[in-house]
């Protein structure tokens, strides 16, 4: 019998450089001890830090320094100015109005396009490989530059937020239910296409009630997402709650935006929990 | 046995045909009613108040403009080793997110056990959910301009916001990692006599290791996205140049910076994905 089960150990180069070590055991046999990894990663994290702080010229001693300055805003932050409330409301339903009506359009686009990127219901390689591809191009653009170019071709507005919001909602939504289109069970799709159902019937019957919760889980998700992120839309001039916190630090009035934050917390974590006991409930 | 419980037992056994399967399929037609009335109800009343005004003037020009701007990068631009180039704006962009999420990651680990419930007393934990869902609430950008009047514009205002930022996310998955711990291996440390010093170098950290670690390569992947919008309020990266170049049309030198963003989001996509399918693997 083979002494040497050496087999049994995966060598990358990383094992080549640096040789592993041979234990023997009682019984004659012999195996690899792989040499740790952690020295590497180590050694390259250290190198990235020093690099990265002397890109950024990044200065601990600054920070604690004039910390004050940030404990002063906060303690403006934490005394809200409650009669700014009224101003709040209308662009917090603006920005509610621009997360909905994106979050559906985008939601509603994502879903053929995820379906024609899955692998398992799209055979063609090459159709899969572009819609990917796009999509991945999609959600590498920040969500604020494709407002900004929105709001430069479309003028300034809750148009502008919405297209965006749409955009960004497409590329995330796609991506994850194609995700989880590839993880559904083939099996009744096959079984009714044996029983003489069409393409179309076997995917309607079979493939959609496995789909429709997790797309209808992945889009709460996203307007979660959502709500938060178009908060800030306006600081482009998308519309929505963004122009009032850009107004609100371009006065330095930290009492109202301490306001706005506020409303911005109670609408946010209300939503969050509205749709987590949405989302614990379809699954 | 009573008359009823047989005729349903017998239901329960005899043999359908498919027909007679198909006939009796689950129908929950009434939910998606509910569904799609509720989506009809939410999207008429947020589209009533989004107002399509057309094309601004210059919004067809803007539009031909990044389009020409996107096929006719700036080449000069793209490949210079000037301190305004292309390159040196993503290596800036990309060390402001490696400091922001290594910071953030740390500075998360604190809070996360004092908001874990197996760990502390519930009002504590409670409260410290409130402080990591307060810092998750605040936009990026908000807590940019904040911090811009502690450390002034520049790429370590992107570094300290970043590191704010993350605490929020960051912590809530440490927590549910936290929560996860099999406190059983603690127990037969404990039986077998260990310190507690011990109990958390074989106990606990090899437990949380891989899911701290993917984590934050996790955050480090959005990280990298929001560092190129922080640059919109002056926090340093490839954003602010952007943004300038959009606002002044300037399409060549936009084209050749939205290159840059993407390869460097796809490749950093590619990378985290990777080691993160490992270290779920356990390797």
């Amino acid at each position: 019998m083979d002494k040497e089960n050496t087999s049994l150990v995966k060598l990358t180069w990383f094992d080549k450089i640096f040789k592993p070590q041979v234990i023997t055991l009682a019984n004659g046999h012999s195996t690899l001890r792989r040499r740790s990894r952690t020295p590497l990663i180590v050694a390259l994290l250290a190198i990235a830090i020093f690099l990265s702080l002397k890109a950024t010229r990044f200065d601990f001693t600054v920070i604690i320094s004039r910390f004050n300055e940030l404990l002063k805003l906060f303690t403006q932050l934490f005394h809200p100015k409650w009669s700014f409330f009224d101003k709040v409301t209308g662009p917090l339903v603006d920005t509610i109005k621009m997360s909905i009506l994106g979050t559906v359009i985008g939601c509603a686009l994502a879903l053929p396009v995820a379906v024609l990127s899955s692998t398992n219901i799209n055979k063609s390689h090459v159709i899969v490989s572009v819609f990917r591809f796009i999509l991945a191009l999609i959600r590498t653009l920040p969500t604020l530059v494709i407002a900004l170019v929105c709001a430069l071709v479309f003028g300034l507005g809750t148009f502008a937020g919405t297209l965006a919001i749409s955009i960004f909602t497409f590329g995330i939504v796609a991506k994850m239910l194609y995700e989880s289109i590839e993880t559904i069970d083939m099996g009744p799709f096959e079984a009714m296409e044996a029983m003489g159902a069409n393409k179309f019937q076997a995917f309607w019957a079979a493939c959609v009630p496995q789909i429709l919760p997790v797309y209808l889980s992945h889009s709460l998700y996203c307007f979660e997402m959502n709500i938060r992120a178009s908060a800030i839309l306006g600081y482009v001039g998308a519309g929505g709650l963004g122009i009032t916190i850009n107004e609100r630090i371009g006065w330095r009035d930290y009492n109202g935006l301490g306001m706005v934050l506020l409303t911005l917390f109670v609408v946010v974590v209300a939503i969050e929990f509205f749709s987590e006991y949405l989302r614990k409930k379809l699954s | 046995m009573s008359e009823k419980l047989k005729q349903f037992e017998q239901k329960l056994d005899q043999k359908l045909t498919a027909a007679e399967m198909y006939a009796n399929r689950p129908r929950k037609w009434w939910l998606y009613l509910i569904i799609v009335l509720i989506l009809t109800l939410l999207v008429t009343w947020s589209g009533s108040s989004i107002q399509f005004d057309g094309l601004t003037v210059t919004g067809s020009q803007v539009a031909k403009g990044v389009i020409s701007g996107v096929t006719h990068p700036d080449l000069k631009l793209m490949f210079g080793t000037g301190d305004t180039d292309v390159p040196f704006l993503l290596l800036q962009t990309m060390a402001i997110a490696v400091l922001g999420t290594l910071i953030g990651a740390i500075l998360a680990i604190p809070f996360a056990f004092l908001a874990s419930s197996n760990i502390m007393p519930a009002p504590i934990a409670y409260l410290f959910r409130i402080i990591i869902l307060l810092i998750r609430t605040i936009p990026s950008l908000v807590w940019a301009l904040m911090w811009i009047r502690v450390t002034g514009p520049g790429a370590s205002c992107g570094v300290i916001t970043q590191s704010v930022c993350s605490i929020g996310m960051i912590a809530k998955m440490y927590i549910t990692a936290i929560e996860d711990l099999d406190t059983r291996i603690l127990e037969s440390l404990d039986a077998m006599g260990c310190t507690p010093f011990q109990k958390i170098r074989y106990g606990v950290i090899p437990q949380l290791t891989a899911s701290f670690i993917s984590t934050t390569i996790y955050r480090f992947d959005i990280n990298l996205k929001d560092a190129t919008t922080l640059g919109i309020v002056g926090a340093g990266g490839i954003g602010a140049s952007l943004v300038q170049c959009l606002n002044s049309r300037r399409w060549a030198m936009v084209g050749s910076f939205v290159w840059g963003l993407m390869f460097l989001v796809l490749v950093i996509e590619f990378l985290s994905t990777r080691i993160r399918k490992k270290l779920a693997r356990g390797e």
